[in-house]
């Protein structure tokens, strides 16, 4: 190589067309231009278009009363709330369900992955019978199986189950006392967060005893005491700021108290027991992605099966498992999309749906709620990776 | 690749341009041969397909009635069946020429979605039905209650100022068809369902126990129900807004699918403009001289459609009341052909 170049005359004289950078950097501004062009073109012609029939356009209709109610909000809501309102509404709905499921569905499928390598023949094949039916079948079935097939089979309000602390189960949902708080909760509150933060330093206090003098302190009832005697007492001697309103039947269903409504259990349950199964495949992938003999040699080493499982196996698994994670992650939020079909007032069906009817303008909710799920998606993305990151095998 | 590039783009060009500036409906519908009609996926009496895919209904027929009055044959039709959510966004991309479909006359779907109506063929008004055992006779006592309603129209609406102007608490919950609705609706999840209740009497009929449940006597808004099309084609809403006055004139005028050959021979002035033995009404509207001739032939006249869709003697069971002629005390009232 350097023979050749040496022979070459470094100082040839190149015409500016045919030198590679120019020519290269060429071509991007005109492939730049077209791109551009063509959006603007899109851009363009759709309003145009749409001038030209009369439809609606712009984004004037975000602070307009929207006239509807919606099932679950978060945040106080009202028909005479905007149109803006009811669009985070669905949105703190969808990451709602989204997170509640991604948390439950993450702790199911790593137990049930590990099961389908159990050494147990009958909970191995328990665990392969799960991941292979609820893979197999579609999700919109799977909803429709949990709020039709099982939430729908509760009695109605007047057959209520009555359960010990006024807790009632019916086809409505479960209806459970709702804490109230009074004022001077704040005490008991602020210094339940002291006594965790105190609670935290000592555990990385005992850790430091046990790396240099290899003995851990015991500090389990310490933390105990700190962690509930403590806050019990300020709660007494501030005067026990807390009461419940508790449901009361009444002539159709129970009111008051808090709602735990069959839509959004339905929702979690059903993008739980889907997504677990793939999860689960991807962490039994995980671990028969690590070679027998990192087993062997924890065991040698005189590990017990369950710190071989999770100091050696699992740290390792888990460079396989997060990025499968990620994907599995990122379906599930959209898979909550959904939420329409069984009646649960997520992005899709508040925003996409309703505020889109009720408006009329197809163009700009669908342009929104592709961005907000773009967002999302990168947001989990750019999570996962970092999370990815630090587990990722450190090479010295 | 540049040359790829540049031949998508004006590909693109020209079909966008082409869907702009599409040349008048009722000639296109000519060319294809056949009306493209939004249709209700399944509401009785108004637009639902049997198991052979044959369409019945009321809104089913005045779809025909247009084939009749163009094709002078009611079978050339295509329906396409839209959700409420997409139906106005069907016709104004031009998927179907002409949307029949229960759909609510409002102002601001006309002033903003780009869709115009061409009348009124069923005049209805919100309602609820509830299960009988809760013992409830009128709306006003359902405060606390649970109500299921469908997504995406102006029942929502509605539902919502019913209970915000009588200062009643409710729960709402909203599904993404009226199928899903019904459904929850009968598995307990609601104690009450509302939508038009033209909409309840045919919703009652899929309940599994159809006795079980009773409409009440309120009517919490207006609905005028009717075809609609895009704006901007003046002669195409002509067309289907005098089909539905021509059905209408035609029961005024007693014309109906048995005796229309007989009427054909009367003397009465009115009615040989409108069969189009004297005058050229019909070609006014690019139409045949005897475009009512076949459109009663084809599907009847408001009367022989209505008592065949959703009058006593069907399922449904609904009376004219509104929809009686403006002769017989009713609402329905055509301008004269002349």
């Amino acid at each position: 190589m350097s023979v050749e170049s040496a022979g070459r005359p470094s100082e040839a004289k190149v015409v500016f067309y045919n030198d590679p950078r120019v020519r290269s950097l060429f071509f991007q501004l005109i492939l730049l231009a077209l791109i551009v062009a063509l959006f603007w073109f899109a851009y363009d012609n759709t309003v145009t278009n749409l001038k030209k029939r009369n439809i609606a356009q712009g984004f004037g209709f975000w602070n307009v009363e929207a006239g509807f109610d919606i099932s679950q909000t978060l945040i106080s809501y009202s028909a005479a709330s905007s149109y803006g309102r009811a669009f985070w509404v669905g949105l703190l709905n969808t990451l709602l369900v989204s997170f509640v499921s991604i948390v439950l569905a993450t702790i199911l499928g790593v137990v049930i992955g590990i099961l389908r390598l159990s050494k147990n023949w009958l909970i191995a094949k328990l665990a392969t019978v799960y991941v292979e039916i609820f893979r197999n079948i579609p999700l919109l079935l799977i909803l429709y199986f949990w709020y039709r097939g099982v939430l729908g089979l509760l009695p109605e309000p007047r057959d209520s189950i009555k359960l010990p602390g006024s807790i009632i189960l019916n086809t409505r949902g479960l209806m459970m006392p709702r804490p109230v708080l009074a004022d001077a909760f704040i005490y008991p509150l602020v210094v339940f967060v002291l006594m965790t933060i105190a609670s935290i330093a000592l555990v990385w206090w005992a850790g430091r005893v046990q790396e240099r003098t290899g003995i851990r302190p015991k500090t389990g009832w310490l933390i105990a005491g700190l962690m509930v005697l403590v806050p019990s007492i300020v709660f007494i001697v501030s005067g026990a700021p807390l009461s419940f309103d508790v449901p009361v039947q009444g002539r159709f269903n129970a009111s008051g108290g808090m709602t735990l409504a069959p839509e959004f259990v339905s929702m979690v349950v059903g993008l739980t027991t889907y997504t677990a199964a793939f999860i689960a495949e991807n962490v039994r992938a995980g671990i028969l992605a690590i070679s027998k003999g990192q087993t062997e040699a924890a065991q040698s080493l005189g590990l017990s099966h369950a710190q071989t499982v999770r100091l050696v196996i699992m740290p390792q698994a888990l460079r396989v498992i997060v990025p499968l994670l990620n994907s599995e992650y990122l379906s599930l939020t959209k898979n909550s999309s959904l939420g329409v079909s069984i009646g649960y007032p997520d992005l899709v069906s508040v925003f996409t749906g309703t505020v889109l009817n009720q408006t009329g303008q197809a163009v700009e909710m669908v342009s929104v709620t592709m961005l907000v799920y773009l967002t999302l998606s990168l947001l989990t993305s750019a999570f996962m990776n970092w999370f990815n990151r630090r587990v990722a095998l450190v090479e010295r | 690749m540049k040359k790829l590039i540049a031949a998508a783009i004006v590909a693109a060009a020209s079909v966008g341009l082409a869907t702009a500036a599409s040349a008048g409906t009722l000639d296109n519908v000519k060319a294809k041969g056949q009306v493209v009609c939004g249709a209700n996926p399944g509401t009785a009496g108004f637009g639902v397909p049997d198991q052979k895919g044959n369409w019945t209904g009321l809104d089913v027929d005045y779809c025909r009635a247009i084939a009749a009055a163009i094709f002078n044959d009611p079978t050339k039709v295509k329906f396409v069946p839209l959700s409420s959510k997409d139906r106005f966004t069907a016709l104004a991309s031009g998927e179907v020429d002409v949307l029949i479909r229960n759909s609510t006359w409002t102002m601001s779907r006309e002033t903003t979605l780009g869709v115009i109506w061409a009348g009124i063929n069923f005049y209805d008004g919100q309602g609820f039905m509830v299960n009988k055992k809760l013992n409830v006779k009128s709306a006003k006592e359902l405060a606390g209650a649970t109500i299921c309603v469908q997504q995406g129209t102006t029942t929502e609406l509605n539902l919502a100022d019913f209970f915000r102007s009588n200062k009643l608490e409710y729960k709402v919950v909203t599904l993404g068809t009226s199928e899903e609705a019904v459904k929850a609706y009968d598995s307990g999840r609601c104690d009450a369902y509302t939508t038009d209740r033209s909409g309840l009497a045919a919703d009652r009929l899929s309940m599994s126990k159809p006795d079980d449940h009773v409409i009440l006597p309120e009517i919490i808004s207006k609905e005028p129900l009717g075809p609609l099309v895009r704006q901007g084609d003046d002669q195409w809403l002509n067309l289907v807004k005098w089909v539905h006055f021509a059905l209408l004139t035609a029961e005024e005028d007693g014309i109906t699918s048995k005796n229309v050959d007989e009427k054909l021979k009367s003397d009465d002035p009115e009615i040989k403009r409108v069969l189009g033995t004297e005058g050229k009404f019909g070609e006014s509207l690019g139409l045949s001289n005897a475009w009512v001739v076949q459109i009663v032939k084809g599907v009847g006249n408001y009367e022989e459609i209505f008592e065949r869709n959703v009058g006593p003697n069907t399922p449904i069971q609904l009376t004219r009341a509104s929809n009686a002629l403006w002769s017989k005390g009713g609402l329905q009232y055509a301008p004269p052909i002349r």
